[in-house]
């Protein structure tokens, strides 16, 4: 298994290589950084599905989340926001949003005054209705007066490194939530459960056009290293610079990948990831030894979700932009799933492979279909049907149909992943 | 022979559960398999009916080799299952299932409809309502006479008097013998081995897999030797 | 009497018409869910192959200078369903037949699926390029106006000539799948095995069949909903991933397995849909004299944008409160 694993990372180190010799030095490194944030993703889904055998399919919900949290953060101060009336609006909003939780609150504490089930219920989707109406009675007029005034609620100017961790608490709170109301359900309920979460963060993110610009995106988000143009203006020469810059990024972000790997190593190998693998392997028999399942599987929900909050901050920093309506469920959390299972689940070594590997293929697809569909072309020209139109956009499609073929594959002869979990039997 | 099976090892995946168990009927008999838990008598059942894996030794049906044959094609060469638990459709009705049961057939089946309402009576005035609605002695009679509808020449039965009142027990058991009588093969599995013994002209007592004593119902209960090793508990 | 018109207009009859549709795509999942016990991801997909494959016919029969008294896109209809039954069946064979032999787990099937709807998806694009086309390129969308004779009512209900179809269609379609399942011995024969896929067995009943005939029927259902929705707006390639989760919502809702409670689910999504954006400001500006002034103008339950995640909310609501559904289907 160790030999394959080896052999398996040499493989992908020989291909990268090869992506360098023919594409160049600053598009592979770029590659790299994105494929390794990919496998940082990876690594948090392992923890859920591989450990935890939670289907979890709103994976791009978190990476967004972390994106909105690093662009909060890291971004400058809008003073045209702060020297308006929109801090006022949103202090008068947040004491809404705690009226509002007060009376639900309240309302599921009914019991205690002696109210019966009956009035509870009706209390509570009363104290529902009512703080949802408070609520927008607040939020609307705020959000068209920010939007109108100063377009956004701007960053909070702190250093990108806060952003970074801020996007990984963000996530886990959200975990919280989501984890405490889903959790329960069976597997495949969870899945579209979860979907349908990451959908409405999406809506949320890509509307709330007050709190992240929407669809007019942020941009230039700050790096936490010296950007291309630091580089230029140092005397490097234009396409040097990008390498250079962009492989500072890419040592910092190795850091954070081995760093997470370390941990997450040691916590599978101890009493605590041992307890989660016999709840994954049957967590009724758990139960039954008194093992607080829900408990545990929310740990494990949440800390899965740190390290994919962190991951989406990370692509977001890289890439400059915070771009809501970029987020898309095939690019954000297929591709994950495909990686985790192709990789091996269960296995971090697996989950980390399996994150560069597959992004390099689903990067490579297009260019390399496009240049299938040039020599195509050439074919139906000599046969007098014509050029092949659209060949740029049909080749990006083709990454979405590659992807596809490659879960499949994979499920058909290598259900266990490339590199499969590691089974200790103790004799 | 109805059915003959020799020398069968069989289980459902790890270690075998029998381990060589030979039983052999006729179509006039009421075959009944007895034993303490764990023995395999339903397991025996089961591997007649292909639903576990059959790793050596041969099953005969009327002289034709049916190891580990899939369920659904022995419907149609004239076995019949009735099941210990879930067996039947609870969100159909009674008539639904008896239709469910003549699936295979392709002639008029009203005749062998008749013929199982007049064998439960009760069955009749209820043959509009879900099966999952009825008491547990005539989801029974359900059970069986979804089984008798595609008509079997032989009928194995997974502990029919399970988790019934003593008086649908006597009413299951006097419906067996009138099937029989009728020209059906009867091999039941049973845990009331005293009653059912009553009725056999051949049983089987299993033990850990194997056979223990065989003889007629009759013989099997007044052998000293059955009664001490195997019927003591039972009074 | 014009805003109650306007009610009309954007509330009941959009919300039948979707209604229609999720009923009909939530159909055909929840008989693949209660007889093959796994959700099919890749049933939005479908629709949208249907979809195409309908629309490819229809273009043909314009370039063979075919023209019915309906519109191409419904005469095709029939074609289209028979042929994308015949790839849901391909698609079985190839995809999910060979895990299921192997005994794979129900989120084994998900995750495949999963794989095939990204197929379909990208060779559709592949094909078609990511633009919007629409049936009516050849030929006119008729426009039905019907003028309420009441004074002062300057608005009439409007629907168009697909929207009638889609019902009529809809309608028949169920009727004969209710017939199908209660008197026939197929149908009857696919209720046994999503009720006792084990005892099903034991009675002889071709479960290899039943897939088959689960197959071909959610692949022809599968094609009309598309087909219908492509008529109603445009055709696009993502037309039905925006779909698939109002759809699985309906399917929950009406209780996993349970035919008729993905019909219900279906409309109850629909019409849910429909009255959450819709403006109930509306209604109230014939009273505006008598009303108090703070009444806002917008009184839609949700912007408009987020038409979408009403589905996703009542999916999870009902998941917490009532997971076996309407009709008490399968659950944890």
């Amino acid at each position: 298994m160790m030999r394959r694993a080896v052999l398996l990372y040499l493989g992908l180190f020989v291909l990268v290589l090869a992506v360098g010799l023919v594409m160049g030095a600053p598009f592979t490194v770029r590659l790299l950084v994105e494929a390794m944030a990919y496998a940082l993703i990876a690594l948090g889904l392992n923890i859920q599905w591989g450990y935890g055998g939670l289907f979890n399919f709103g994976v791009m919900g978190f990476i967004m989340i972390g994106g909105f949290a690093v662009t909060s953060m890291s971004m400058p101060l809008n003073m045209s926001f702060w020297q308006s009336d929109g801090p006022l609006m949103l202090g008068k909003v947040a004491l809404a949003g705690l009226f509002g939780a007060g009376l639900v609150l309240g309302a599921n504490r009914l019991e205690r005054i002696g109210a019966g089930p009956r009035l509870k219920r009706t209390a509570q989707v009363l104290a529902w209705i009512v703080a949802y109406i408070v609520y927008r009675s607040q939020i609307d007029p705020a959000a068209a007066y920010i939007e109108k005034q100063a377009g956004w609620v701007g960053g909070l100017g702190l250093p990108v490194f806060v952003g970074w961790i801020f996007g990984g608490l963000l996530a886990a709170y959200v975990a919280f939530i989501v984890g405490r109301i889903s959790l329960g359900l069976r597997t495949d309920y969870l899945a579209i459960a979860t979907i349908g979460i990451s959908e409405i963060i999406r809506a949320l993110i890509k509307n709330m056009d007050w709190l992240t610009r929407g669809t007019l995106t942020v941009s230039p988000v700050p790096w936490p290293v010296p950007l291309p143009q630091a580089y230029q203006a140092w005397g490097v020469e234009n396409s040097t610079s990008f390498v250079y810059a962009r492989a500072g990024y890419l040592a910092l972000i190795a850091l954070v990948v081995v760093a997470a790997l370390f941990l997450v190593q040691r916590a599978y190998s101890g009493p605590w990831g041992r307890m989660m693998r016999s709840i994954r392997d049957n967590h009724i028999a758990a139960e039954a030894m008194g093992k607080n399942v829900k408990a545990r599987q929310l740990e494990i929900f949440i800390f899965g979700s740190v390290l994919i909050g962190i991951g989406g901050a990370l692509m977001t920093s890289f890439a400059q932009i915070f771009d809501p309506g970029g987020y898309q469920p095939i690019n954000h959390t297929f591709i994950v799933w495909v990686m985790v299972i192709v990789g091996g689940a269960g296995n971090n070594f697996g989950a980390l492979f399996g994150g560069m590997f597959i992004y390099v293929v689903w990067v490579l697809s297009e260019p390399v279909s496009q240049a299938l569909f040039h020599v195509l072309s050439q074919w139906t020209l000599a046969f007098g049907w014509g050029a092949i139109p659209d060949i740029e956009s049909r080749s990006l499609q083709m990454r979405v149909f590659v992807l596809g073929l490659v879960i499949t594959l994979a499920l058909r002869f290598a259900p266990r992943g490339l590199i499969p979990e590691v089974i200790r039997r103790h004799s | 022979m109805l059915i003959e099976m020799q020398k069968v090892v069989a289980g459902y995946g790890g270690a075998p559960i029998l381990h060589g168990v030979d039983i052999a009927i006729e179509e006039r008999d009421i075959g009944v398999i007895v034993g303490p838990n764990g023995a395999g008598k339903s397991t025996t059942l089961k591997a007649i009916f292909g639903l576990l894996k059959v790793t050596e030794g041969i099953i005969n049906f009327e002289g034709r080799p049916i190891t580990n044959t899939l369920p659904d094609r022995l419907v149609p060469m004239g076995l019949g299952f009735v099941p210990q638990e879930k067996n039947v459709f609870t969100s159909m009705t009674v008539n639904e299932n008896l239709e469910m049961g003549a699936f295979i057939r392709q002639d008029d089946i009203s005749a062998t409809l008749d013929y199982v309402y007049e064998m439960f009576p009760p069955l009749r005035e209820k043959r509009r309502q879900n099966a999952g609605e009825l008491s547990g002695g005539q989801r029974q009679m359900v059970a069986m006479g979804r089984a008798l509808m595609s008509k079997p020449r032989l009928l194995l039965l997974d502990e029919p008097s399970a988790g019934l009142s003593p008086r649908y027990v006597g009413e299951i058991f006097e419906q067996i013998v009138k099937v029989n009588a009728s020209g059906v093969g009867v091999l039941m599995v049973e845990q009331n081995a005293k009653q059912a013994l009553g009725l056999a002209s051949k049983g089987f007592v299993l033990a850990n897999g194997q056979n223990l004593f065989t003889g007629s119902g009759r013989q099997l209960l007044d052998d000293p030797e059955v009664a001490k090793s195997f019927l003591g508990g039972q009074g | 009497m014009n805003e109650f018109i306007f009610f009309i207009n954007n509330v009941l009859i959009s919300g039948l018409i979707l209604g229609s549709i999720y009923a009909l795509g939530a159909i055909g999942v929840t008989l693949i869910f209660g007889i093959l016990r796994f959700a099919h991801f890749a049933h939005g997909d479908m629709m949208t192959m249907g979809a195409f494959i309908a629309f490819l016919l229809a273009l043909g029969a314009s370039a063979l200078g075919i023209h019915g008294p309906l519109p191409n896109g419904f005469l095709v209809l029939p074609l289209a369903m028979v042929i994308t039954a015949g790839v849901a069946l391909g698609i079985d064979r190839a995809f999910y037949a060979p895990l299921r032999a192997r005994g794979a787990k129900p989120v084994t099937l998900l995750i495949a699926s999963i794989g095939v709807t990204l197929m379909i998806q990208g060779l559709i694009r592949l094909f078609f390029g990511v633009g919007t086309r629409s049936f009516f390129e050849s030929e006119p969308k008729h426009l039905i106006r019907i003028p309420v004779p009441l004074d002062g009512v300057t608005r009439t209900i409007n629907f168009t000539e697909p929207q009638v179809l889609m019902l009529i269609v809809t309608v028949i379609a169920v009727l004969v799948l209710h017939l199908f399942l209660t008197r026939s011995r197929l149908g009857k024969a696919m209720r046994a095995m999503a009720d006792n896929p084990d005892l099903a067995q034991l009675s002889g009943i071709n479960t290899a069949l039943v897939v088959r005939v689960t197959w071909i029927i959610a692949g022809a259902l599968a094609s009309m909903a598309g087909t219908m929705l492509a008529l109603d707006v445009t055709l696009k390639p993502d037309l039905a991933f925006n779909i698939v989760l109002p759809i699985f919502a309906a399917a929950i809702v009406g209780g996993l397995g349970q035919s008729y409670g993905a019909i219900a689910g279906g409309f109850l999504v629909g019409f849910a849909e429909t009255m959450a954006v819709f403006n109930w400001a509306v209604l109230l500006r014939p009273f505006k004299s008598v009303l108090p002034d703070w009444i806002p103008n917008d009184l839609s339950i949700v912007p408009t944008e987020y038409k979408l995640t009403v589905a996703f909310v009542i999916l999870v609501i009902v998941l917490l409160v009532r997971p076996t559904g309407i009709f008490k289907g399968a659950s944890t």
